[in-house]
């Protein structure tokens, strides 16, 4: 699939200069025999996702701060139809994860995350979302929310730019035109494992059942 | 000095008074510890009454903590009372906490991170760490990998009760169950998760109807080890996550970090980088205030005012980003100077700024401070005495609007402070309008401060020459500055090496927390919102 078709509304996709992550998302969607032939109804159920994501109002630390920025006067993400932030994990669509993840709150990011509804996304706001950042040798942070949950976007930066997160934003939005809804893939989450461990399982079984089918 | 130091001796003979150092330095056996912090306390020509920290120490051999008091009363008379335990299998100490209620989450902080039990602590509870966290992080054997993430909930029952160590009657140690709530109080949980709670805390509160009866503040879930990591980080690494402690008031952390090294270092600094940090450190102070501001008329439903206030600190955002190339982190103090000089523009942007934000101001007196619902809202609810502000160590603006005079800016002048005229911003009556107000008068008097500095800037270099591997000579450092929440305390204990040994950062966000049980006692649930916002506490600066 040719990722320049990808079409949102509020940037030109010449604009995208990294493309390789989405491309490597479609082949990896093809090699799991997901179906990515976008069907209509898919289509104009992935222009309305991505032109209104909510997200959750949720920050630890400093990133919280520039999150703010990009929600007020000058930056105003709502002009792209992340309107406004919700309070609730029920009403919202995208958790950004702005600030380090401890592990006193990892379980506390975990609920939350499995309280909002299908679909959701996440986007690693900042070094510490990302890889625990400047506070990589710390015994307690968690080193990347990739640990426990899945992310979709990563923005880099300590705190990134609010430009930054609304590329970060825009990027999210291109994933969502890719998708098939009906045909998305999802990681079994099970209580109190950590993700690592059940995107290995999975794997796992996966080989195994390729291998069967051989 | 002499005169204190005699009555001293006559409370505890087995003090010893340490040479050479920058504060009044008294080591105490532990069991005359109580007695001579009562002394110090009650005595009427003693009067220490603020407790300002309590620093635990892990000193290889031993475990010790240092109390570091000052009477308000006393001209601000500084004095550090050391004691120390041998016994690190099962250390214990007196506790003071009773005597100052500060000391309450000071102690259990001491207990989190190095298992030094009080005797007497009404409620021993870990602070920081789940409860179910092994060791003793501050300790230096301590094995950093020795907790694995885990996603197990944390469990309310060993959250909430704790044992409490007694004396008996005959000095024996004895221990108690102690339990935060009754079976029968109605018990609302806030946090951590939750947009008003400026960061992630969570309170638990009790209630009786909708008063509130009891608030327990429950830190940690931002702890970040910064502490531990500066003990195996250089002096210019340990800046940056300065900076990352209290983001709102980032560039005066970093000053005050700075400012401590230099001193121990006795480095000189040029008058241009002193003025420069000085007019950076009040556009920080304006930028938090502002945030401050805009957040709380947030939380009491003022959207508009929010959008306004976030408007305007952009405005410093540009200011900062032009001449340092940062917005929220500016990384622009370094030991010795500044990392580069101001951009030729820096002047101009900020005499543009001055008038814009004093129209501003008017503006928003008119917008929210006269509105009528606001205002009786804020004068309604959240009185702070000024013998609780002192006691629980409230100081910054919040300590301000109680009549307590705690700017360090005035009792200990650093910077270019004692080169400028301005006036320390207090109110009589302790209430939350009187803390929004003071908040508001202080963005008046950094402006004026400012203008006094920026055409005043002088020439020359703007940084002075320091090795390329900084090392602090052997000794205890302290440097206290004013950041946007109040007094922000930098301890350093340095061994000769290029790394500290121990570095301990005093929170005023700790102490406005700890600050609510007294002033939303009795109040309406409702309220707490709005009185937390006119505290403006910052939590990773908390949790460190």
């Amino acid at each position: 699939m040719k990722i320049k078709s990808i079409h949102i509304k509020n940037i030109p996709n010449e604009e995208f200069k990294d493309n390789e992550y989405l491309e490597q998302y479609v082949e990896e969607l093809k090699k799991n025999g997901t179906s990515v032939a976008v069907t209509k109804l898919s289509d104009l159920l992935n222009w309305g996702h991505s032109n209104s994501v909510w997200p959750l109002t949720f920050g630890t630390s400093c990133c919280a701060i520039e999150f703010m920025c990009v929600a007020a006067a000058r930056n105003d993400f709502a002009r792209f139809g992340w309107e406004v932030t919700r309070n609730s994990p029920r009403q919202a669509d995208v958790i950004f994860v702005s600030g380090t993840i401890v592990k006193k709150m990892a379980p506390v990011l975990k609920r939350l995350y499995d309280q909002m509804a299908e679909p959701k996304y996440v986007i690693a706001m900042g070094g510490c979302a990302s890889t625990g950042g400047p506070f990589q040798s710390s015994y307690s942070v968690v080193k990347g929310v990739d640990q426990i949950i899945p992310v979709d976007v990563y923005i880099p930066g300590c705190p990134p730019r609010p430009e930054a997160v609304l590329y970060g934003m825009m990027q999210l939005a291109r994933k969502i035109k890719l998708e098939n809804y009906f045909a998305k893939e999802r990681l079994e989450i099970k209580e109190n494992v950590p993700l690592a461990e059940i995107a290995k399982e999975n794997k796992a079984a996966k080989q195994e059942k390729a291998a069967a089918a051989k | 000095m002499e005169n204190l130091k005699e009555k001293i001796k006559a409370i505890a003979p087995s003090a010893v008074f340490e040479e050479n150092t920058q504060v009044l330095t008294v080591d105490v056996d532990k069991n005359e510890l109580r007695q001579l912090a009562e002394n110090l306390k009650n005595d009427e020509s003693l009067a220490f009454d603020y407790l300002q920290d309590i620093i635990g120490l892990d000193l290889g051999d031993a475990l010790g903590t240092n109390y570091r008091l000052f009477s308000t009363k006393n001209n601000n008379q500084a004095l550090v009372v050391k004691t120390k335990t041998e016994d690190r299998e099962n250390p214990a100490l007196q506790s003071v906490s009773d005597l100052w209620q500060s000391a309450n989450l000071y102690e259990r902080e001491v207990y989190d991170f190095l298992g030094i039990k009080f005797i007497g602590h009404p409620d021993l509870r870990r602070l920081f760490l789940r409860p179910d966290w092994k060791g003793y992080p501050l300790r230096k054997d301590y094995d950093i990998e020795s907790n694995p993430i885990t996603l197990k909930n944390e469990s309310v029952e060993e959250f909430e009760g704790s044992e409490k160590l007694e004396l008996d009657s005959n000095g024996h140690i004895k221990e108690s169950n102690f339990q935060l709530f009754d079976d029968k109080d109605y018990v609302v949980s806030f946090g951590p998760q939750h947009p008003s709670t400026h960061g992630v805390l969570q309170l638990r509160v009790s209630l009786n109807g909708e008063t509130v009866k009891h608030i327990d503040p429950n830190f940690g879930y931002i702890h970040r080890g910064i502490e531990k990591m500066c003990e195996s980080y250089t002096y210019p690494k340990i800046l940056h996550l300065c900076e990352r402690l209290d983001y709102l008031s980032a560039a005066i952390n970093r000053h005050g970090f700075c400012l401590c090294v230099e001193k121990a270092l006795e480095l000189e600094i040029p008058e241009r980088a002193v003025y420069v940090r000085t007019i950076f450190d009040e556009l920080t102070r304006i930028a938090s205030h502002l945030l401050g501001w805009a957040s709380m008329a947030n939380d009491m439903g003022a959207i508009t005012a929010f959008i306004y206030g976030m408007r305007d600190r952009e405005k410093i955002m540009d200011i900062f980003e032009e001449t340092a190339g940062g917005r929220l982190f500016t990384n622009y103090s370094v030991i010795g100077g500044l990392m580069q000089d101001i951009h030729p523009n820096f002047q101009k942007r900020v005499k543009e700024f001055i008038p814009y934000m004093r129209k501003m101001l008017k503006e928003y007196h008119t917008l929210f401070t006269n509105n009528p619902i606001a205002k009786q809202r804020m004068l309604s609810a959240g009185r702070l005495k000024i013998e609780d502000a002192i006691s629980y160590g409230v100081t910054g603006p919040s300590g301000r609007a109680s009549n307590w005079h705690n700017d360090i800016r005035k009792i200990e002048p650093y910077a270019a402070y004692n080169k400028v005229n301005f006036n320390e911003i207090t109110r009589e009556n302790g209430g939350s309008f009187d803390r929004y107000m003071v908040r508001l008068d202080e963005i008046l008097e950094s402006l004026s401060i400012i203008e006094q500095l920026i055409d005043n800037i002088p020439d020359g270099d703007y940084k002075a020459k320091t090795k390329p591997i900084i090392k602090l000579p052997e000794g205890e450092f302290y440097q206290r500055v004013e950041n946007a929440r109040g007094d922000f305390n930098i301890y350093i204990n340095s061994k000769g090496d290029k790394t500290p040994y121990r570095v301990k950062f005093r929170s005023p966000s700790e102490t406005l927390v700890s600050a609510l049980e007294p002033t939303v006692k009795g109040e309406k649930i409702a309220d707490l919102i709005m009185i937390g916002g006119s505290l403006d506490y910052v939590i990773p600066c908390i949790d460190r």
